[in-house]
């Protein structure tokens, strides 16, 4: 025990502690502590800094995308697989869609300029085929739905684990009732499939809220610079941009505690908002 | 229920073959263009869905000394040594955590998972590291992220349905602690413990960002040579990518560096599948 708990003491509650950077003007050659305070100044810069309000704008843009197409594509692909009814082929479509989650963003988005770069599988074969070629990777206007759709092909396999389990926790007897009393297929799924794993989707949309102001740091980070900051820079690249290649670090600092305030804050809300609504939401 | 309609039928299986392609056809590119012959994929524009004469020239190239077999090293003693001792400080500490009456249980309980709410942040974190003096040593990429709270969560839970009778029974035959979590938990959780250590694996296996800022160069673990040369585009001869100097068709190398990044996790995957559902959901759920 003593090991486990002496690391969550150093590396979560010490770097929490080094979280008074954000209140200092960080001098390197100083060190943390001696380094002098400056209240709120970080804050206040930041609130004035229209590179901070673009990534905000861009964090929450690529949020509310991911919302409405990543949310429900585990959801709509795990009633695919539950709707299968040979065992042997829903065996196999689990096994290959889960396999995307295990790569790393690194490899995933070198996949993804491969196939869609400017030389890459898509545009040459538009060429061949004497067509015009579609710049995706380096056009700004495609970046937002390009990270949503990069996401959807890692993780929404992965994401069904969790809905098919509820999937199969739904009561036969239901359906078997519900088809008796004359209902068709959709009218099964509206008023017995839906409801059964309603708790599991209000949970899992809590989560995601809370989660709201982090769109993936790893994946940003490395497609940033193929669009420019403008349109690729989300809270946590803009964290790392200022304060780990620029040094500038209380600043960087001020910016990576906010976010994690507003997380924290919207986490609290959506829970009372779901306990409020009668569901059970995510306790602690 | 009533038999479906042919419609039906037909929707499903052409959405099924889509998801299938959609994941399976980029895999089966890459390895056919890293295994294509130069002039196969110049002739093809770059691309080839299946090579017509095979060649593992790309990978003798890369696995001959340079940069990608030093990485490759780097990777498989980091994979190997850190999910070794992340998985024993997660054992211990499920463990202590899964038995009533441990001293100061709950409330370290309730401390950890804090930390799951509110994470410290990027920059304290760095920091840190660098405050500590571990900048440039292997124990930066693993003493920051030893202990996962998910992971925690999901082998604590799977402790406590182990059955309280044979806790008892170990304690009256005068059983220690160790003795029972060696020869009782231990045996009885190889389901979780499998998927945990995958999930350790994975992450040191495709640990990027912290290598970015925390390594030099020459201490480069495979993900970060494989941003650098494929995703940076960087040019692979002129930084001793290849020792032997042979030039060989960059798509071909950057395509076999992709493979050897991937291929580990594919060659661990069909072992370990059968546990995911089982260990995600008792995680899940008690959580």
């Amino acid at each position: 025990m003593v090991p486990g708990l002496a690391y969550f003491l150093v590396f979560h509650y010490g770097a929490f502690i080094a979280n008074a950077v954000a209140f200092k003007e960080y001098v390197p050659f100083d060190g943390l502590w001696a380094s002098p305070w400056v209240g709120t100044a970080n804050f206040e810069r930041m609130f004035g800094d229209p590179d901070f309000w673009h990534a905000m704008w861009n964090t929450l843009f690529i949020a509310v995308l991911q919302l409405v197409f990543f949310f429900p594509a585990p959801l709509a692909l795990a009633l695919l697989l539950h709707s299968l009814t040979s065992d042997l082929l829903r065996r196999l479509t689990q096994s290959v869609i889960y396999l995307p989650h295990f790569l790393s963003w690194v490899v995933v988005v070198a996949l993804f300029q491969q196939v869609l770069g400017d030389t890459g599988l898509l545009n040459t074969t538009l060429s061949d085929a004497g067509l015009h070629t579609v710049d995706i990777i380096g056009n700004p206007d495609a970046y937002k739905p390009l990270v949503v759709i990069e996401v959807i092909w890692k993780d929404a396999g992965w994401g069904t684990i969790i809905f098919l389990a509820a999937l199969m926790q739904v009561d036969e007897q239901l359906y078997e009732a519900s088809a008796i009393d004359g209902a068709g297929p959709w009218r099964r799924f509206w008023h017995v499939t839906l409801p059964s794993i309603r708790p599991i989707i209000i949970l899992l949309l809590i989560m995601r809220l809370g989660d709201i102001l982090s769109v993936g740091f790893e994946q940003m980070l490395l497609q940033r610079q193929s669009v420019g900051p403008e349109v690729g820079e989300v809270l946590d690249t803009f964290v790392f941009w200022q304060g780990i290649v620029g040094g500038d670090t209380g600043y960087a600092a001020a910016a990576g505690l906010f976010k994690g305030v507003v997380g924290a804050a919207l986490v609290f809300t959506a829970n009372r908002v779901a306990h409020r609504l009668g569901e059970q939401g995510v306790y602690k | 229920m009533e038999k479906p309609r042919f419609a039906t039928k037909a929707a499903k299986a052409v959405a099924v073959v889509v998801v299938l392609g959609l994941v399976l056809i980029p895999f089966l590119v890459i390895v056919s263009t890293s295994l294509a012959s130069n002039r196969e994929v110049v002739d093809n524009g770059g691309w080839v869905l299946w090579p017509s004469d095979p060649t593992l020239r790309a990978y003798r190239t890369i696995l001959d000394g340079g940069i990608v077999t030093k990485a490759l090293g780097v990777s498989v003693g980091l994979t190997v040594a850190g999910t070794l001792l992340s998985l024993a400080c997660t054992t211990f500490l499920a463990y202590a955590l899964a038995r009533p009456g441990v001293f100061g249980g709950r409330p370290v309980l309730l401390l950890i998972l804090f930390t799951f709410l509110f994470p410290p942040g990027m920059i304290p974190a760095f920091l840190l590291v660098k405050g500590v003096g571990m900048m440039d040593t292997y124990a930066a990429l693993i003493a920051p992220v030893l202990i996962n709270v998910f992971n925690l969560i999901v082998l604590r839970g799977f402790f406590q349905g182990i059955p309280e009778e044979l806790y008892e029974a170990a304690r009256l035959d005068g059983a220690g602690d160790w003795h029972i979590l060696w020869r009782i938990v231990l045996p009885l959780s190889k389901a979780a413990l499998a998927v945990v250590s995958l999930f350790y694996a994975v992450s040191y296996w495709n640990a990027w960002f912290h290598a970015s800022i925390y390594m030099e160069s020459d201490h480069w673990p495979l993900s970060q040579v494989l941003r650098t040369y494929v995703i940076g585009g960087s040019q692979i001869a002129d930084t001793g990518l290849s020792e032997a100097g042979q030039v060989s068709a960059p798509q071909t190398t950057q395509m076999a560096v992709l493979v050897i990044a991937t291929v580990p996790i594919l060659l661990v995957y069909p072992f370990l599948q059968r546990y995911f559902t089982k260990g995600v959901l008792t995680g899940a759920i008690k959580s």
